[in-house]
């Protein structure tokens, strides 16, 4: 099948005008000695209901979260998507639309964007936010960027408690710009702000604290952030689970200068973990060094000065500014953005703050109930959101194969990121599992012998 | 024109859409359970609104945009093909939407099997040894391209390399994402007469600089919908002077079936799926740009890559060399699904007949176009042309952005404008594959229409558009006081 909807006769008939005879006609600029004399080895073309039957069987293959009961979420998170949500976000005319450089025909997503960059200022208690970054690792890797600034050679802090697939990510792009990491170990699963103070430094350009951090642990982030602030690090929080934000202080309460993190959660399919929604606020003094795109409002040039949006401060972007950009950010996650949008507006104020109470209560029912249970007991005494650590009597990858055979998904091993750590597992119970999914977790868990 | 209000302009205090599940458990009081200090003092001020005002909030919203779905979308560099419906019925399916990123392996087999086989369509497309679909998009591409061409020359003693060379028809976001590699972008001249790069600064760059340059990054075809014939030269050019050539895949669509980059001598190659394979642009993202190198890059692959071994498919870890992670997880697999879809869908005789039909749109284009706009390069294009308004504002005022606004009072969307940098007045058309020929007749139609009026009546070009939800905006008002929130008891920004 094909979406190519000139016909044969079509195209001989535009070939035609061009006094050409064939489409090989076409193709004289490309030269011989670089042309593929051969059909790409690829399989052959399917129609639309082979297709579907060809996919329908790849679908079918993975266990998805309809189905299975899961506890995991270590960065991921799976919070309950409103119908209204992708009725909305799908419209094609949002789908099929590009970056608005027209805005006179592209007030739709832009407004929607602004409308966003507001909800993400208004969630992490910060002044500005841009219009979304690819993901919360990389939207921490931005933050770390800014803050080592052009041509820097400054050194990021960040806390052994953030996601190693995040901390993964930051070592890779430091290694490519040039620029050093110290990292700074937990104790009972948060950061010590004793230890960080020995780590900062007068050349620390950043000091990244995830909250609640990776092993759900909420930070005392009013005790490290005169920490974070004694020298000139700019102060970067990052946030995985956005649902905490309802319930626990925003980073504009705790004195962070940036907000970072990953909001996919929030209205949009996991979608085993791409494409992700990556968000950045901050406080004002940032504006022009934000990366990525931003919107703003404006109005008409003459007349009637009716209220528009713009994508704004373009001077400081890649198609402007080239090699002095504060970033190479050029497409974005603008369609998740709107999902995000949406998702906010219909929680509201009273549901997002039911959001966080649920899974707040959720989990530590869940805690509560495993750590009763011989053999199990918490890593840490440290307060959690909606994610903790257990001990467990046997090893995680033990763990792993009785959920299996019980027909869930337990939580997140740890040992993968945390080698020293092999018998513990990380859980995540959001306001989507029942009080009779968690027993049937507790019951699956009573049944493991050491 | 109408105003659609904020969402934090409507609704009412107590207003509601989604209801949460009940709450099930016994709870505690959240001061017992978090420290006051970390408790949230205030809620977040979010909007109070129903679900039929959300509905016809959002509703409104997308009817003041303008898609593929909507109507012609020549925006060149774009590809702004058709995005097909069943690949986002195919990306939709609950086993590849509902899946956690950590699932252990043998719950994913057809997720992890999807990665597989379309790392090796791409590999197939491109002429490379290996792919990683892990970047988020083209220019995320770019820079993980460039982290493997500089781990590279560490590795052979060579990391003193800190020269991109980039011509200076490039896309901007090649050499932002040289600076983000820590490199140093060296501009190399186009040769006026063919469009192509100009072999002879090349030469005196590469003498003057050969044993700093770590790489050249091209696209091919160029900005400018040109060829450049000269590309196994500039390899072997580069080659010897110790360097690494990169494709920036943003005009793959040209090419799919016809040339590879790897058989064209480059060594690293970023799709766009989301221009090549039709994936929706949604607005400025999500995108996926995979990386395609050859057998000596391989080992600095970002990890963990899929593979098929006798108990199914699973992800492995790369081996010591590997740059890292370039993000969290895999990919954008649900960019990644629709992908798939499409080449399957087009197979490789579809996917020839693609480039062909791209390339002859343009150049049907380009053929029309030519009585009324100076070109600039008038031969045989590519999948796209540069027009240029430097007729019209020569000689009435009229300028390319002027030419852009009317354009969308016809119910079109407006090429790319101002670029590429080196063209004055540039409007870069990339009209696609999946156009008609009627829709192509009606564009001619109307840009000869717009030339027509910068003749005779230009302020109704200069003071375009006049059919859109709202006129030409204040760009530089909103620089200036920027705006970039809404805040309680904001009536007015200005």
């Amino acid at each position: 099948m094909s979406y190519i909807p000139n016909t044969p006769e079509d195209q001989q008939a535009m070939l035609e005008k061009l006094g050409l005879s064939s489409l090989e006609d076409l193709l004289a600029p490309v030269p011989e000695n670089v042309r593929l004399r051969r059909p790409l080895n690829l399989p052959p073309a399917l129609s639309e209901p082979d297709l579907k039957r060809l996919l329908n069987g790849m679908a079918a293959k993975n266990k998805n979260l309809d189905v299975v009961v899961s506890f995991l979420g270590a960065g991921t998170y799976d919070h309950a998507i409103p119908s209204v949500v992708p009725h909305l976000q799908r419209r094609s005319e949002f789908v099929t639309s590009y970056t608005p450089y027209q805005p006179e025909v592209s007030q739709g997503m832009l407004q929607a964007i602004y409308e966003f960059q507001t909800m993400v200022c208004q969630i992490t208690g910060l002044d500005i936010a841009n219009a979304s970054l690819y993901d919360g690792a990389t939207a921490m890797v931005e933050a770390s960027l800014l803050a080592v600034g052009p041509g820097g050679r400054g050194e990021v802090v960040i806390s052994m408690g953030v996601d190693p697939q995040y901390r993964r990510v930051l070592h890779t792009y430091a290694h490519a710009r040039g620029f050093t990491i110290k990292e700074v170990p937990t104790r009972n699963g948060v950061t010590s702000p004793e230890d960080l103070d020995a780590a900062v430094s007068a050349t620390t350009a950043a000091v990244v604290i995830q909250q609640p951090n990776f092993f759900g642990c909420i930070e005392d982030m009013r005790a490290i952030e005169p920490v974070a602030h004694k020298g000139k690090a700019v102060f970067v929080a990052t946030i995985t689970e956005p649902a905490s934000l309802s319930v626990l202080a925003s980073p504009g309460e705790y004195g962070a200068d940036i907000a970072v993190g990953e909001l996919m959660s929030f209205g949009n399919t996991m979608s085993y973990g791409g494409p992700a929604l990556g968000f950045m606020a901050a406080r004002s003094k940032y504006m022009r060094l934000l990366p990525g795109r931003l919107v703003g409002q404006t109005v008409e040039e003459g007349g009637q000065k009716q209220t528009g949006y713009v994508l704004t401060l373009q001077t400081r972007e890649q198609h402007i500014r080239r090699e002095r950009a504060t970033s190479n950010i050029c497409t974005n996650q603008s369609l998740l953005a709107v999902g995000a949008t949406i998702y906010l507006a219909a929680l509201g104020k009273q549901g997002f703050r039911e959001l966080g109470e649920l899974c707040l209560q959720k989990a530590h029912y869940a805690f509560r109930q495993i750590t009763a249970l011989p053999g199990y007991k918490a890593a840490f005494s440290s307060p959690f959101f909606d994610e903790f650590v257990i001990t467990a009597p046997v090893s995680a990858q033990r763990l792993q194969q009785h959920f299996e055979q019980a027909g869930i998904t337990g939580g997140y091993a740890l040992r993968d990121g945390y080698p020293d750590m092999p018998n513990d597992m990380l859980f995540c119970v959001t306001e989507t599992r029942s009080k009779e999914e968690i027993d049937y977790l507790v019951d699956v868990l009573k049944e493991v012998q050491a | 024109m109408s105003v659609e209000n904020l969402i934090f302009e409507i609704g009412a205090p107590g207003r509601r859409a989604a209801t949460m599940p009940a709450m099930d458990v016994p709870t505690e009081s959240p001061q017992s359970m978090i420290p006051e200090g970390m408790l949230r003092k205030e809620s977040a001020p979010l909007p109070e609104v129903s679900e039929i005002e959300i509905v016809r909030h959002y509703t409104h919203l997308s009817q003041r945009n303008f898609g593929v779905d909507t109507g012609f979308y020549p925006l060149g560099s774009c590809t702004m093909k058709y995005n097909p419906k069943l690949n986002e019925d195919m990306a939709a399916l609950p086993g590849f939407a509902h899946i956690h990123p950590l699932q252990p392996d043998s719950t994913v087999q057809g997720a992890i099997q999807l990665f597989y086989e379309l790392e090796q369509y791409l590999a197939e497309i491109a002429g490379m040894a290996r792919v990683t679909l892990q970047p988020s998009a083209g220019a995320h591409g770019e820079l993980t391209g460039l982290m493997l061409i500089k781990a590279f020359h560490e590795n052979n003693g060579q990391g003193h390399r800190n020269l991109v060379l980039i011509p200076d028809n490039a896309h901007g976001t090649n050499p932002a994402s040289a600076t983000l590699a820590d490199y140093r972008s060296v501009e190399i001249k186009t040769d006026p007469r063919t469009g192509g790069i100009e072999i002879e600064h090349l030469k005196e760059v590469l003498d003057e600089h050969a044993a700093n340059v770590a790489a050249i990054m091209m696209t091919n075809p160029n900005t400018l919908g040109l060829f450049d014939s000269k590309v196994l030269e500039i390899a072997k050019m580069v080659h010897e002077a110790g360097g690494q050539l990169y494709y920036d895949g943003a005009n793959a669509n040209a090419v799919l079936g016809i040339t590879r980059p790897g058989d064209m001598g480059f060594d690293v190659v970023h799709f766009n799926l989301h221009k090549t394979c039709s994936t929706p642009h949604g607005g400025g993202g999500p995108g996926s740009g995979p990386i395609g190198v050859k057998e000596h890059l391989v080992p600095f692959l970002p990890g963990p890559l899929p593979e098929k071994g006798d108990n199914g498919y699973y992800w492995a870890d790369p081996g010591p060399r590997s740059i890292g992670k370039v993000r969290a997880n895999k990919g954008n697999f649900g960019v990644l699904v629709r992908a798939y879809t499409y080449i399957r869908t087009y197979g490789p005789d579809g996917l020839l007949h693609v480039a062909q039909s791209a390339i002859l749109n343009a150049n049907y284009l380009r053929h029309e176009l030519a009585s009324d706009y100076e070109i600039a390069y008038p031969e045989m294009c590519q999948h796209e042309f540069v027009a240029t308004a430097e007729r019209q504002k020569e000689e009435y005022g009229v300028t390319a952005l002027d030419i852009a606004k009317r354009i969308l009072d016809f119910g079109m969307y407006a090429p790319t404008i101002y670029f590429p940098l080196i063209v004055h007045e540039a409007l870069m058309i990339e009209p696609t594959e999946t156009e008609t020929r009627e829709t192509l007749d009606y564009f001619v139609s109307v840009m000869r229409q717009i030339a027509e009026e910068a003749r005779t009546d230009p302020e109704i070009v200069k003071t375009a558009p006049h059919t859109t939800p709202v006129g030409r905006l204040d760009q530089a008002l909103a620089a200036r006081r920027p705006n970039l929130r809404w805040a309680p008891g904001q009536e007015e920004t200005h």
